[in-house]
């Protein structure tokens, strides 16, 4: 799979064990869910409205684009939550309408 | 007379300075700030584990970010600090608040998951700004982040966020940002400027109100040209395209289209003030052509026409990062001369001088690199203008037309666009700009769309846990999984 973000800088000190969709990855300390998820895949969750994946957009807190759940039901913003040991994140969150689907319309649309 | 309770809201470079000119005058503010350090966006500090030296996170910024935290880390002692703690609601009003208070302010810390409130008698809003982003085709695909986003990963992360990236938009930004990432070692495909070269040549003169700042810009461009990488001025964003992800960026370019193939887009053109609580602070906006953007109206003091709210840095219009620590400085006065402090009157007028340099110098950044809002007529009916709900521009001309929807407001109502999570921070502008295409009208005349608390998304499970429980409640809990507030209104 590739990979979107690339790492311009090592961190020192010891790297974080975490898990993306129940499977091992490992964080650079300092990392956000964001930079860890995105430093190992290209998609942080599904879009709400089943147009394909996500992966944030403003990276400050702000567009909330980067929402991420995780396996004990945390929603967290991705962009500004350092990532922790054991954190298991669901980059398919239960719920989503699976990519491929047609996007939902507006009621009122 | 009660004791005035000062509240700044941001620790970027107009709070810090807010709060410096406060303590000088012998009161203690409060700072709330969401930031886990101070410094804003512009002088992010990047997590103690990922520290690096000034030079390498802020490059000729390095001395000004290196000041500002040092300062703000000397006034610690004298003011009441809350970082990583969101604003999410604002109050003012006669019996809104205590005794002598002017009003309120709902906070969270998200670190603590706990939710507050804090009176206040003078409010001083350094809320910043975030990117002004129009929409491009395919601009919701993993890989594409606003320009501000792409140097934040840089800064706060030290990553890159792709191999390959694209440029794309207008504003020195624009050229500051791919100049960083060329550094940094990334494969900078293209520098694309909506804006041309003839329009930035003519108002280029008007850049010697700063004439440091304007030799950088230039020494950006000759230093992107020496590493060889392509800069168009003038295009027309066609479309960003990709199957799980970005794979290629398409613009046209003097009557031909040219294709770039790239794995990141880093998309903006020109910043926006954050006024959600200028705007629950009942602070009229106005439209600001130059930045076709709605801005907090107030005087070059950062006083507004509510008495005891103060604006202060980008948030109350766009004039970067030097202006707002006067424009900081300079609401700080004007609060401690309306609170009885201690103020200077000629250091109030040096302030205000300098501050006139910059309106000066960005008057000339706008004509440079106007906005170029023309951009929203010429997109398919397919493209995605709200990415949070997924509101095309199709939606929006038929709600318009379905509907008789003839203001902002009430387009949002029956679209949605600008009810999701970024609450219109991303699309606002956008809507407002079509509305008045659609119908033919002036943007001013379409109004702004109105805040709503809260303003970002906060767990509503950090409510419930410290609402007051007045009446019995079930014994277990009820939910199972956590909502979060304000996604829908």
């Amino acid at each position: 799979m590739s990979l979107q973000f690339v790492r311009a800088f090592t961190a020192p000190g010891a790297s974080v064990s975490f898990l993306i969709d129940g499977e091992e990855a490992t964080a650079q300390p300092g990392d956000t869910i964001l930079a860890a998820v995105l430093a190992a895949g290209k998609s942080l969750r599904l879009s709400d409205t089943g147009d394909g994946h996500r992966a944030g957009f403003c990276l400050m807190g702000a567009c909330h684009d980067c929402m991420v759940q995780l396996a004990d039901g945390r929603r967290l913003r991705a962009c500004s939550t350092a990532v922790e040991p054991g954190m298991n994140v669901l980059t398919r969150q239960p719920g989503a309408i699976p990519t491929g689907a047609e996007p939902l319309a507006g009621e009122n649309t | 007379m009660t004791a005035p309770r000062v509240l700044i809201v941001g620790a970027g470079p107009a709070g810090v300075r807010a709060a410096e000119a406060v303590v000088r005058g012998g009161l203690r503010p409060v700072v709330v700030d969401e930031g886990d350090a101070c410094g804003g966006q512009i002088y992010r500090q990047p997590p103690a584990a990922k520290a690096r030296p000034a030079e390498t996170l802020y490059g000729a910024d390095a001395a000004a970010a290196r000041a500002l935290h040092a300062d703000f880390a000397a006034l610690l002692p004298a003011i009441d600090y809350y970082p990583r703690t969101l604003v999410w609601n604002l109050v003012t009003g006669a019996g809104q608040s205590g005794p002598g208070q002017t009003g309120f302010v709902h906070v969270h810390d998200r670190a603590a998951g706990a939710v507050g409130r804090l009176d206040f008698t003078h409010v001083v809003l350094a809320t910043g700004a975030t990117d002004r982003v129009l929409p491009v085709p395919g601009w919701t695909l993993p890989g594409v982040f606003t320009l501000g986003g792409a140097q934040v990963a840089l800064k706060g992360q030290g990553c890159l966020i792709g191999r390959r990236v694209a440029f794309l938009g207008t504003g020195p930004l624009l050229y500051l940002v791919a100049l960083q990432y060329a550094k940094a070692g990334a494969d900078v495909v293209v520098v694309a400027d909506t804006s041309g070269t003839w329009r930035q040549a003519r108002a280029f003169p008007g850049l010697r109100a700063a004439p440091g700042y304007a030799l950088r810009g230039m020494s950006f461009v000759a230093q992107l040209m020496l590493k060889g990488v392509p800069i168009l001025r003038g295009v027309v964003p066609a479309r960003i395209e990709g199957t799980d992800g970005v794979e290629r960026v398409t613009l046209r370019h003097r009557g031909g289209e040219k294709s770039f193939a790239c794995d990141a887009v880093g998309l903006g053109f020109g910043l926006r003030s954050e006024t959600q609580l200028a705007d629950l602070a009942g602070v009229p906006r106005r439209y600001d052509a130059a930045q076709a953007n709605w801005v907090p109206r107030a005087g070059c003091d950062g006083r507004t026409p509510r008495s005891g709210v103060y604006v202060a840095g980008d948030g109350a219009g766009i004039l970067g990062a030097q202006a707002a620590e006067l424009r900081g400085a300079r609401a700080g006065l004007a609060v401690l001369a309306d609170a009885g402090g201690r103020a200077d009157p000629a250091e109030a007028g040096r302030l205000e001088a300098e501050i006139g340099r910059w309106v000066r110098f960005r008057r000339a950044i706008d004509a440079m690199y106007p906005v170029p809002v023309q951009m929203l007529r010429g997109l398919a009916a397919e493209t995605v203008v709200c990415r949070c709900e997924h509101i095309t521009l199709g939606d929006l001309r038929r709600v318009a037309a379905n509907t008789g929807a003839e203001d902002a407001n009430r387009l949002k109502s029956f679209s949605r666009a600008g009810m999701g999570r970024c609450q219109g921070r991303f699309c606002a502008d956008n809507v407002q700009e079509l509305a008045a295409f659609l119908h033919g009208a002036a943007p001013a005349a379409m109004g702004t769309q109105r805040a709503q608390m809260p303003i970002k998304p906060i767990p509503i499970g950090d409510l419930l846990r410290q609402a007051p429980r007045t009446e019995p409640v079930l014994d277990e809990p009820v939910l199972d999984e956590p909502v979060l507030a304000g996604e829908a209104e």
